[in-house]
C-alpha cells in the first residue's frame, strides 16, 4: 500500500524524522504525497468496530436532521449561513459516510474528511448544547481526527506537533536543558527587581506544582517571570518540575491518542516524583482540557482525575484575590470598559464560568459580558489547533468574524483572554480586521495592580 | 380481519415494541465505556446523576433551554406534535376500550373531541415539518428520504384514525388501516430513528453525566442548557 516518505501512517518518533518533515517548508511535498496516500480500509474499519460505541453510534443514528444545531456553530454564522457548515451535515457527510460504507472510502474522501475535521470544526462543543439529543460534534470530530491521524491524513503542522510531543514531550523543541536554562535566566531577571524572589525547580512537597505551555518557554519567557513574581507575592510554596512541565497537547488536536498518553504521563510522573499538594496550570485552555480533564482517561486512571488535585490559573487567581493573599491596589483597577473571552475548554467544558466572573469583580470597574457568554460563548475562532494550520488560514480568518462582532457589540476595546489560543486568535483578528482593540492575559494585569510587600522591595541605597 | 389485527398482530406489535425498546436500552448501556467516552460513570456518580437530571428536565420543558428558546416556532410545533401524539395514543377512549376488552385494564381517558383536535394537530405539525424540511436550506441539506419515511410512519395512524372516526369513507376498512398503521409504528420504533422514544432519554442522560462529572459539573452550580 502506497505511503509517502513524509506523509504516511507512521507517527514521528525521532528527532531526525521531525527535522526532515519540518524542512519541507509549508508542507508542500507532504501534501503532494498525501494525494497518493492509500487508505488502509481494513484497518480503518477494524478500528471503527472497536471504538465506535453506543454513544457515537446513537448520535449518528438518531440525529433527527432537524437543523437546530445550525446557528449554534460559529462557522455557519461566519460563512453567511452556508448549509455545508451545518454541524449535522459536516459529521454525516464524513464520519456518517465512513461508517455507512464500512470504511470503504478512498483517498479523495479522506482528504475531504481531513479538511472538514480541521478547518470546519474547532471542537468547541457548542453545537452539543443546542441539539435536543445532546449530539456533540466536537467529540465526534475529535474522534474523526483520530481516524484521520491513524491513516496519515493529518495537516502538516499537526503531524509536526504530534512529533514534537513524542520527541521532546513538549509542543515545541524545548529540551529539559533549554527549559531549566530558561528558568534560571528568568530567575536572575526577577531577582534583580525583587530581591529574594526565586523560581524553585524540582522542590519536593511544595503546595503548588506549576506547569505551563512550551510557547512560554520558547517565545514568551516573560510569562514565566510574571507567574513567578505573582506566586512569590502571594507567598506560595511552589515549584516547577524540570521534567513534565509542559501542559499542552498538540497530540490532542492531531488525534494522536498514543502521543496524548505519553505526554500526560510525563506530567503525572512529575506529580509522583515531587509530591506537591496541587498543580496549577497556566492561562491556557486546551492545556487544561488535555492534561486535567481528558488526560486521566488517556492514562487509564479510573478516578477520572489527575493523581493530585489540579486547577486552572483562573481558579488560583480567584482564590488568592478572595483570600487576600494577593492584594490589589484598588486605585489601579481597570477603569475602561473591558470584556472577557471565555475559553471553550475550561468554561463550557470545564465549569469555570463562576470563578472568572469573580476575578472580573476584583479587577474591573466596567466589566461587559459578551453575548452570548459563559457556557454558551462562541469559540474565539482559532481553537482545536486551527490557529496554527497554514492550509486553513483563510477559513480561520473568516471564522474570526463572529468573535469580532461579539467584541464590538460590548463597546469595550479591551479583551482579557486567559487562554493562549484565544489570545492568538484575538491578536490575529486585530491584525486582519483592525478594530482597535487591546488584549491581555491576566498575569501582566495582576502584576500592574498588585501591592508589593515591603520585603520584596529593593533596599534603599 | 378485525379480530386478527387487534388480536395476534397487536400482541406481536406490542411485543416487538416493548422487547425492542428494552434491548435497545440494554445495548446502549452495555456499549457505554468510561475510557472511550471519557466519563467515569461509576466514579463521582452523584454529580453525574445531578447532571443527568438537569440535562433531561431542561430539555423536556418547552422553552427550558437556550436551544428551544432560540427556535420558538419550531419548539411549539415540536412540543405540540410530541405531546399530542403521545397523549392521544395512550389516553384516547377508543384505545382504552380495546384495552379493557382485551386485558381488563383501563387508564384515564381524554374526551373524544380533544383526541380529535390532537389528531389534527399532529397532522398539521407533520405538514409544517415537511415544509420546513423543504424551505430551510440548513434543514434541506441534511434531509434524506428516510426522514420523510419516518414522518409518514408517524402520521399514518392519525390520518387513518381521523378518517375512520369521522366515517368519511368505509369505516370498517379505515379502522383496520388505522390499527395496522399504529402497529407498524410500534414495530418501527425500536428499529428506526423513532427509537429516540428511549434513546432521547439515554442520550440526554449520557451527555448530562458527561457535563456533570467531567466537564465542569464538579466545579460550578450545574450546566446551563
Ligand atoms: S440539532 Fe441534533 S438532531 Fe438536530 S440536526 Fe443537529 S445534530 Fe441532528
Ligand atoms: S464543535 Fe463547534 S465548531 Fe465544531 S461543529 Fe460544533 S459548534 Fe461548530
Amino acid at each position: 500500500m502506497a505511503e509517502g516518505k513524509l506523509c504516511n501512517r507512521k507517527p514521528i518518533n525521532t528527532e531526525e524524522e521531525l527535522k526532515e518533515l519540518m524542512a519541507d517548508r509549508g508542507g508542500r511535498k507532504y501534501y503532494e504525497e498525501m494525494e497518493s496516500l492509500d487508505v488502509d480500509q481494513d484497518a480503518l474499519w477494524s478500528s471503527i468496530r472497536k471504538t465506535f460505541l453506543s454513544r457515537l453510534k446513537t448520535w449518528i443514528e438518531i440525529c433527527a436532521r432537524c437543523g437546530m444545531c445550525a446557528d449554534s456553530c460559529f462557522f455557519y454564522l461566519a460563512n453567511d449561513k452556508d448549509p455545508t457548515q451545518v454541524p449535522s451535515y459536516k459529521i454525516q457527510s464524513t464520519l456518517g459516510e465512513i461508517v455507512r460504507k464500512k470504511g470503504k472510502v478512498d483517498n479523495e474522501f479522506m482528504r475531504m474528511t481531513m479538511d472538514t475535521a480541521w478547518s470546519k470544526c474547532t471542537c468547541c462543543n457548542r453545537c452539543a448544547i443546542y441539539c435536543p439529543f445532546g449530539i456533540d460534534m466536537g467529540v465526534m470530530f475529535s474522534y474523526v481526527r483520530g481516524l484521520c491521524f491513524s491513516q496519515g491524513f493529518v495537516p502538516w503542522e499537526m503531524k509536526i506537533g504530534s512529533g514534537m510531543h513524542r520527541v521532546y514531550r513538549a509542543q515545541m523543541d524545548v529540551t529539559t536543558e533549554d527549559w531549566v536554562d530558561t528558568v534560571e535566566f528568568e530567575e536572575e531577571g526577577i531577582e534583580d527587581e525583587y530581591p529574594g524572589m526565586k523560581i524553585p525547580v524540582d522542590k519536593e512537597n511544595a503546595d503548588i506544582l506549576y506547569t505551563l505551555n512550551a510557547r512560554e518557554a520558547k517565545h514568551y519567557p516573560e510569562d514565566i517571570s510574571e507567574a513567578a513574581i505573582l506566586f512569590n507575592l502571594a507567598g506560595e510554596n511552589w515549584t516547577v518540575p524540570s521534567e513534565g512541565w509542559e501542559e499542552t497537547s498538540l497530540t490532542m488536536f492531531a488525534g494522536d491518542w498514543e502521543g496524548c498518553k505519553m505526554q500526560v504521563e510525563n506530567v503525572y510522573d512529575a506529580m509522583d516524583r515531587l509530591k506537591p499538594k496541587r498543580m496549577v496550570v497556566t492561562e491556557c485552555g486546551h492545556a487544561y482540557r488535555a492534561t486535567i480533564l481528558e488526560g486521566p482517561y488517556w492514562a487509564g486512571l479510573k478516578s477520572g482525575k489527575t493523581p493530585i488535585e489540579s486547577i486552572h490559573y483562573v481558579e488560583w487567581v480567584a482564590e488568592v484575590l478572595r483570600s487576600g493573599k494577593l492584594k490589589i491596589d484598588p486605585s489601579k483597577k481597570i477603569k475602561e470598559p473591558v470584556t472577557l473571552q471565555d475559553s471553550c475548554n475550561y468554561i463550557r467544558n470545564g465549569g469555570l464560568r463562576e470563578v472568572t466572573r469573580e476575578i472580573m469583580s476584583y479587577l474591573a470597574e466596567d466589566f461587559r459580558e459578551m453575548t452570548p457568554c459563559k457556557d454558551h460563548n462562541f469559540c474565539c475562532g482559532g481553537g482545536g489547533g486551527l490557529n496554527g494550520i497554514g492550509r486553513y488560514h483563510k477559513q480561520r480568518n473568516a471564522g474570526l468574524k463572529v468573535k469580532r462582532d461579539q467584541i464590538l457589540a460590548t463597546g469595550a476595546k479591551f479583551v482579557i483572554a486567559p487562554c493562549h489560543n484565544c489570545w492568538d486568535a484575538i491578536r490575529d483578528m486585530e491584525g486582519i480586521y483592525k478594530i482597535g482593540i487591546k488584549w491581555s492575559f491576566l498575569k501582566p494585569l495582576l502584576l500592574d495592580m498588585a501591592i508589593i510587600p515591603d520585603h520584596f522591595k529593593p533596599e534603599e541605597e | 380481519m378485525y379480530q386478527f389485527v387487534t388480536g395476534p398482530l397487536a400482541w406481536l406489535a406490542f411485543g416487538v415494541f416493548f422487547i425492542g425498546l428494552i434491548v435497545r436500552t440494554v445495548l446502549y448501556i452495555k456499549g457505554l465505556n468510561w475510557k472511550m467516552d471519557r466519563v467515569t460513570y461509576g466514579v463521582n456518580t452523584k454529580y453525574g446523576v445531578k447532571g443527568a437530571f438537569r440535562s433531561v428536565i431542561s430539555w423536556i420543558l418547552p422553552f427550558g433551554t437556550h436551544g428551544w428558546r432560540s427556535h420558538p416556532v419550531f419548539t411549539v410545533i415540536t412540543f405540540v406534535f410530541h405531546l399530542s401524539l403521545l397523549i392521544s395514543a395512550i389516553f384516547l377512549p377508543a384505545h382504552n376500550y380495546i384495552l379493557k376488552q382485551k386485558w381488563g385494564v383501563s387508564l384515564i381517558t381524554i374526551p373524544e373531541a380533544v383526541g380529535d383536535i390532537m389528531a389534527i394537530a399532529v397532522m398539521i405539525a407533520v405538514v409544517l415539518f415537511i415544509i420546513r424540511r423543504i424551505a430551510l436550506t440548513e434543514v434541506r441539506i441534511i434531509t434524506t428520504a428516510y426522514d420523510y419515511l419516518i414522518l409518514l410512519i408517524a402520521v399514518a395512524p392519525f390520518v387513518t384514525g381521523f378518517i375512520a372516526y369521522h366515517q368519511f369513507f368505509d369505516y370498517e376498512l379505515w379502522v383496520i388501516l388505522h390499527i395496522l398503521s399504529g402497529e407498524l409504528m410500534l414495530i418501527a420504533i425500536p428499529f428506526t430513528k423513532l427509537s429516540h422514544f428511549v434513546l432521547f432519554f439515554l442520550s440526554r442522560i449520557q451527555i448530562g453525566m458527561d457535563f456533570g462529572i467531567k466537564r465542569g459539573g464538579m466545579k460550578n452550580s450545574g450546566f446551563v442548557w
